[in-house]
Formats: structure tokens, sequence, C-alpha cells
């Protein structure tokens, strides 16, 4: 374990954590950056039109600017490394990650939300085999196959729109009534000749041999195989939250915070898509971490840290 | 000799993005197959990993699966 005490220690890279570090870099303070990955679900997007200043940006290329910017101060830098416990004893606050332990004097909270898995038999078998969470990442890797997507909401309309130019055929699997998300996108998505969607419909298990072959599903009346070779999953998001485990959650598992990113531990801040914060946009999301970062200054200030 | 080093990726994914800058910054010359656009190079991933996840790297015969720095480092003997 290392002994020495940063100022600040910002869990997360995504727009709120990078934000964060460059507004800490700016303020001089001594502080460490830990992150499983950098750009967060931002380098994970597609066409991103509303980042002001942008008026088109892929994913990937904002997430690069962002790097560029955090890495410009010579900012301190763990990557590949997941926080898993989270701690205050006194004053001092303890992270352990897979790799090591750190100690500092407040923390910033932005490790971001991830893709909710199923919980189905064969999901973890089959997951790289056939089974994605990525449709921009792996879509094309499945040309003129036959597909399923799980889900019902926007980020499920997403895949099925970018797979559905790639694919033979695309089955939308929706447990609930009706598809909601953007009416344009549903009715892009209702009208395409290779889409079939299966409302009141969800995914018994995912089987296969060394790849996917297919899905087993049931509606309230009947269960049915259906032959595909490859499984989109787009079943939501769940807050990366598990590590803070003395931190207060919503029921969603979002850190609650006050308009001053304070969690209810002293020290203790949280910022962006992990939080309660409403509306998960990336501009928001950079805008929490700067706001955060600069509660974490007048916090240390006032306690003479 | 420089050992051959293939990447196997697909354009949209960030993984892939952030292996290539790798190896540019630290001057590694490498052969890039989109396994999007081609398919035997899919086929050839599949058969050396059983898997479909990008990126791949082959590094002189070695495989690594997803953007491993720490074994990128030691296959490459940085």
């Amino acid at each position: 374990m290392e002994n020495k005490i940063y100022d600040l220690i910002i869990i997360g890279a995504g727009p709120a954590g990078i934000t964060a570090s460059v507004y800490a870099a700016r303020k001089q303070m001594d502080f460490l950056v830990v992150s499983l990955d950098i750009g967060g679900q931002a380098a994970w997007s597609g066409d991103i039109e509303n980042y002001t200043g942008y008026q088109f940006i892929t994913g990937p290329e904002l997430a690069q600017k962002f790097q560029e910017h955090m890495l410009k101060y010579g900012t301190a830098l763990k990557e590949n490394e997941e926080a898993l416990e989270l701690e205050k004893t006194g004053q001092v606050i303890r992270l352990k990650t897979n790799k090591a332990d750190y100690q500092a004097r407040s923390v910033i909270i932005a490790s971001g939300k991830k893709s909710k898995e199923l919980g189905v038999a064969g999901e973890r078998e089959f997951k790289n085999r056939g089974l994605t969470y990525c449709a921009t990442c792996d879509g094309p890797l499945f040309s003129g196959k036959d597909v399923a997507v799980i889900g019902g909401g926007n980020s499920a309309l997403d895949a099925v729109l970018q797979l559905m130019k790639i694919a033979k055929h695309v089955y939308v699997i929706n447990n609930t009534l009706n598809l909601s998300g953007d009416a344009i996108m549903l009715r892009k998505v209702q009208e395409a000749a290779n889409v079939t969607i299966l409302n009141n419909h969800s995914v018994v298990s995912v089987f296969g041999d060394k790849f996917v072959n297919g899905i087993k599903v049931k509606s309230p009346d009947q269960e049915k195989e259906l032959a595909v070779q490859g499984v989109f999953v787009e079943a939501g998001l769940v807050p990366n939250s598990a590590f803070a485990q003395s931190v207060e959650k919503n029921l969603k598992n979002e850190i609650v915070i006050d308009s001053r990113n304070q969690t209810n531990i002293p020290g203790i801040f949280a910022a962006g898509d992990v939080t309660d914060v409403p509306e998960k946009q990336i501009i928001i999301a950079a805008g929490e971490g700067s706001k955060a970062a600069l509660s974490v200054f007048n916090y240390l200030s006032k306690n003479n840290f | 000799m420089a050992k051959s080093v293939k990447v196997y990726s697909t354009s949209t994914c960030p993984w892939c993005i952030r292996v290539k800058q790798y190896l540019k910054d630290n001057n590694i010359e490498f052969q890039n197959l989109d396994v999007s656009i081609d398919q035997s190079a899919a086929n050839e991933m599949m058969a050396k990993t059983g898997q479909m996840g990008v990126p791949v790297l082959d590094i002189g015969g070695e495989i690594i699966v997803g953007f491993d720095k720490e074994r990128i480092k030691s296959a490459l003997g940085l």
C-alpha cells in the first residue's frame, strides 16, 4: 500500500472524471485518476451532435480529445484498474482497486454506468461468442446473419437501426407490450422489411455450440426457439456504484448527491451518470465533473488540508 | 528481428483505436485487418481465439484478446 495521502482521487475517466481532472490540475491539487477505461460510455457512442462546440463528432474522437486534454497537465492516471472498496476512517479515505490500495483526503466518484446483464442461462458463456453488449463495435461482424436485439428502449432501437442495414434478419425481443423510444426511430424500425418485433416476449436462454446458434424466448402463452447467430443485449444501464458501500444510493443504485456534488459522507463527492443527477448527457456529466472538482477544492481549503 | 504484429479490429470499436494508437506511440509496425469487411480475416480471428470480440492481437504467434497493455508490452519486449 502506498503511504502517500493524495488531496484527491478521481474514480473514472469518462466525461465527468476527465473534466474533474482538468479542474483539479488547474487548481494544482495533488491527485490521481483511477479508471477501468478512458472516455467511458462516450467512447462507445456513435455520432454526437449535441456537445457544444462540436456540431458533429464521433464518440471515439471526442473521447480522444478528452484524453488529450486530461494528459496535457501530466495527470497521474492508473488505467485498467477497477475500484473494489471505498471507505473513510477518520479523515482518510481508502480506495482498494484490483491492483493497489490508495489513500486520499477526498474522492470524486465518476464511475458511470455499464450495460445491464439479462441474467439468463448461456449469457456469460456466450459473451463475445455471438453475444455482445455493443452493436456499434461488433455489429459489422454479423453481416448477412440472423440476429436478435434484446430490449425495447432507445438504445435497443439504435442497435436495430444499425443492424438492419448489415444483418439478414433482426428479431427484437421486448418484454413490454410496446416498444418505447423516439417516434422517428420507432417508425423506421416498424417499417423495415427485415425486422420482426416480438413484444411481450422475454429471453429464457442463449444456446449454441462454439458460438451462439439460437435463443429460447417466451411469451405468456408459449415458448419457442429462434435460430440466430448474434445476440445484442440492450437492456439498459446500471450504475457502477457497488464498491461505494457506505455511500447513500437511491432505488436505482445511483449515488445521491446534493447540488454541490457532496454525498452523505463528507469528503466523498460524485459526478455524472453514476449519480442521481437528472438527465444523463455527456455535457451534463462534464459540467458535473467540473462542479465536483470545485467543491472538493472548497472542502479541502475549509478543512485546512 | 522484430516480431510480426497483426491487429484484428473494426473501425468502430474504441479499444481497437486505443490499441492501434498504443502501437503507433511505441513505433511498432503492424498489419491492420478490418474484420467487418474482410470475412477471411474474421474467420482467421475466430479460429485463433474461439471468440468474436475485437481487438485481437497476434504478436509473433502470441494471441492477445483485448487491450491488455501488460501482455502486449511483454510480448513486444517493451
